[in-house]
């Protein structure tokens, strides 16, 4: 167990090298710069901007650069930076996880910009993802006991349309309801609880007609499994056979489908963010991207890359407590 | 009583899929209107400027009456409305659908080659071949490629394409000579440590081994290297001239659309070599795969004629159910103005240009958005509709 748990923590550490590379190759291999506008620059400042960013020396020396930015390298003499991880060892000055100054943004650290923005995405992917739980382990659980009723057939068919309608539809029909049409809850922007309530529902529609459908199928499986009849032979009941032994098998596609959730849930957090004008990691990231403000694009993309590998990492070993069947090697 | 005898008509497996298909009502309602809808998008624009001369892209002047207000509701003559510059709304969301469907049934394609094939080899191969490539799978899975795909998208979006066309000669050189000394190695491998195995001490064979595999990226990296200076001296001129005729035939619409199929199908290829990996493991320990390898047919023949068309069903339930997901990432990206780009539309950046005047024109946005979450209910009952009729076992009860 604690072996898995090394390598697969070690794994995560050349696959993010190799995102962060794929992304760099993909910004540096297009033609044009962060500093091409349509106004042409005279020749000397932009040698000066060369010079300023690192631009004037060698691929391979920009590279290791970079590459020292979004993961450790030696602090040079002249650096003044308090981001990241900061240590020392045997004399030299180490720094980790300091992926520079933005080139837009004027004066912020591509540090200091995801943590001032991460916090609305997070707290809106996060309480999506619970509300998502709630709402699809509920309707799947009681689709697969009163299978073929009328409570079956409604919870499956408002789990196809959450599938099948885009939440950058859903959103705006929100919003054209309850806030242009009730005037009941406000249409954009972050504040209060009340802001938060339409992107949250439209960021967990998606995941919760997931969530449901995945319970539904697991659970008529788990019931019909031999160890389901054990459990009613030994005499419990059938509150203790469906939640202690029922749920834990059942649930196991839903743990899965975490790992993937989280990936998508950035692209949803994107779009809701961009529907209620709401100032997320995701914007950002677009915005960035559009500017090509390299060192914050590399950061953000280093930092997901890691965060959702770490967060698939704790779903493998979630597998083992949920399913005693499964050991690993 | 020869007279009697009633001659069984066996049916195929194909046969009994389609009945129990059509005993499905909502996969037979998914079918009806996945059809009116391939039929409307393809005979509709032609219908619509024959009847009443709206085209896409034709804006009627002098609509406005002065108020400058060009944007009409529903009415006869416009059944979805019209769009800001006063353009047809029916005519662009059937134009849109073109675009939309067509992305999502060409990388649906893209990922159907690249999975079939890459399961396929995994499966049949088995053992550490089939351990390095599912490894690679698992990795690729838990990368978030949407920021891939979305730097990808906006750096080599627009006249940027070209410098990819250009490249195109020598990544197809690279990759060839990759695999030729793929199959180098893997022979030389196998003659080199297939004899040594019980002679030699284990600590020397590893540490041949080691150097073996140190010579073989060294082998690689030269092989990419060799191909970098080759592009330089020769094939550099060949992918500029592929470049300038690319440009001179297509427009920049057209290139974001050729980067969507490819970013799109590049991403959704994993889950169904996964599938087909599965389906392969199960059927290749067959008698009738011993009988073809025991007439002599080449792995390769084994593969593409015995087993994939075996592995046929979970294949097609899958690519139905990729259709619709690859097109909500088209609707995503296009929604975030990085996927299709005018003069072209697709139902995403319909529903994107009708976001902004929600409260003042909401026709814009609910048309599209209406008929693309239609015509994904649509895809997604087929697709359990095929799954229930195509692979019984796996049924959902």
């Amino acid at each position: 167990m604690l072996s898995f748990i090394l390598r697969r923590l070690l794994i995560i550490v050349p696959m993010a090298i190799l995102v962060v590379t794929v992304t760099w190759g993909l910004i540096r291999l297009a033609p044009g710069n962060f500093y091409t506008d349509e106004k042409k620059l005279p020749p000397a400042i932009e040698e000066n901007i060369k010079k300023k960013y690192g631009l004037d020396q060698p691929v391979y020396k920009q590279y290791l650069l970079m590459l020292g930015n979004v993961t450790c390298r030696t602090k040079s003499a002249d650096e003044v930076t308090a981001n990241g991880l900061q240590f020392s060892v045997a004399g030299a000055d180490f720094k980790c996880f300091d992926f520079g100054d933005s080139l837009k943004y004027v004066g912020d650290s591509v540090n200091t910009i995801i943590f001032r923005h991460l916090p609305y995405s997070a707290t809106m992917g996060i309480l999506a993802y619970i509300l998502a739980l709630g709402i699809g382990l509920t309707a799947g659980i009681v689709a697969a006991l009163k299978q073929n009723s009328a409570w079956d057939y409604g919870s499956m068919a408002l789990a196809m349309l959450g599938l099948s309608v885009p939440n950058f539809v859903l959103g705006p029909i929100l919003v054209l309801v309850f806030s242009l049409g009730l005037y009941i809850l406000p249409p954009a922007r972050w504040g209060g609880v009340a802001n938060i309530i339409l992107p949250v529902i439209t960021l967990s529609a998606i995941y919760a007609a997931y969530i449901a459908r995945l319970t539904r199928a697991g659970m008529l499986e788990v019931m019909r499994s031999d160890y389901i009849r054990t459990a009613r032979a030994k005499g419990l009941s059938e509150t203790v056979v469906l939640l202690k032994h029922g749920l834990r098998g059942g649930i196991i596609p839903v743990v899965s489908f975490t790992g993937p959730a989280l990936a998508s849930l950035l692209a949803g957090t994107v779009v809701v963010e961009r529907v209620f004008a709401i100032p997320g990691l995701g914007n950002i990231f677009i915005q960035a991207v559009l500017n090509r403000d390299e060192p914050l694009i590399l950061g953000i993309v280093a930092f997901l890359s890691i965060l959702i590998m770490i967060f698939n990492l704790v779903v493998d070993i979630s597998y083992g407590f949920l399913d005693p069947r499964i050991r690993y090697e | 009583m020869a007279e009697n005898v009633e001659i069984i008509k066996g049916t195929s497996l194909w046969g009994d899929a389609w009945k129990r298909l059509l005993k499905n009502k909502l996969a037979v309602f998914g079918l009806v209107v996945l059809a009116l809808m391939v039929i409307a998008v393809t005979a509709g624009p032609y219908i619509i400027r024959w009847a009443t001369g709206f085209t896409a892209d034709y804006i009627p002047s002098n609509v406005d009456e002065g108020d400058l207000v060009r944007s009409f509701p529903p009415s006869t003559l416009h059944p979805m409305g019209t769009d800001d510059s006063g353009r047809d709304l029916l005519a662009r969301v059937l134009q849109g659908g073109r675009i939309s469907l067509m992305v999502g049934i060409i990388s649906t394609f893209v990922s159907l080659i690249v999975g079939v094939s890459y399961g396929a080899i995994a499966g049949y191969m088995g053992g550490r071949i089939d351990n390095l490539m599912m490894r690679i799978v698992d990795i690729i899975y838990a990368i978030p490629y949407i920021l891939i795909v979305i730097v990808l998208l906006s750096v080599f979006g627009g006249p940027n394409t070209l410098v990819l066309i250009g490249a195109l000669p020598v990544m197809i050189t690279i990759f060839i000579s990759l695999i030729i000394l793929a199959v180098i190695l893997y022979t030389a491998n196998k003659a080199v440590f297939g004899q040594l195995d019980e002679k030699v001490n284990i600590y020397l064979l590893t540490l041949l081994k080691l150097i073996f595999a140190v010579l073989s990226i060294a082998l690689v990296v030269a092989a990419i290297w060799a191909n970098l200076q080759l592009n330089e001296a020769v094939l550099a001129g060949f992918g500029d001239w592929l470049g300038e005729k690319y440009s001179a035939n297509v427009n920049q619409g057209i290139s974001q659309i050729l980067l969507l199929f490819f970013a799109l199908g590049l991403v959704s290829w994993l889950t169904m070599a996964r599938v087909v990996r599965g389906q392969v493991l199960s059927l290749k320990n067959q008698e009738f795969v011993l009988a073809a390898k025991a007439t002599g047919v080449s792995s390769f023949g084994i593969i593409f004629r015995h087993l994939v068309p075996n592995a046929l069903g979970p294949v097609i339930v899958y690519a139905t159910l990729t259709v619709p997901s690859v097109m909500l990432t088209e609707a995503f990206l296009s929604f975030l103005g990085l996927g299709v780009q005018a003069p072209y539309a697709s139902w995403g950046s319909l529903a994107s240009e009708g976001i902004k005047n929600i409260s003042i024109f909401p026709w814009q946005m609910i048309f599209p958005g209406v008929t693309m979450a239609l015509t994904l209910f649509s895809l997604n009952f087929l697709g359990d509709g095929l799954r229930d009729a195509l692979d019984p076992q796996t049924r959902k009860f």
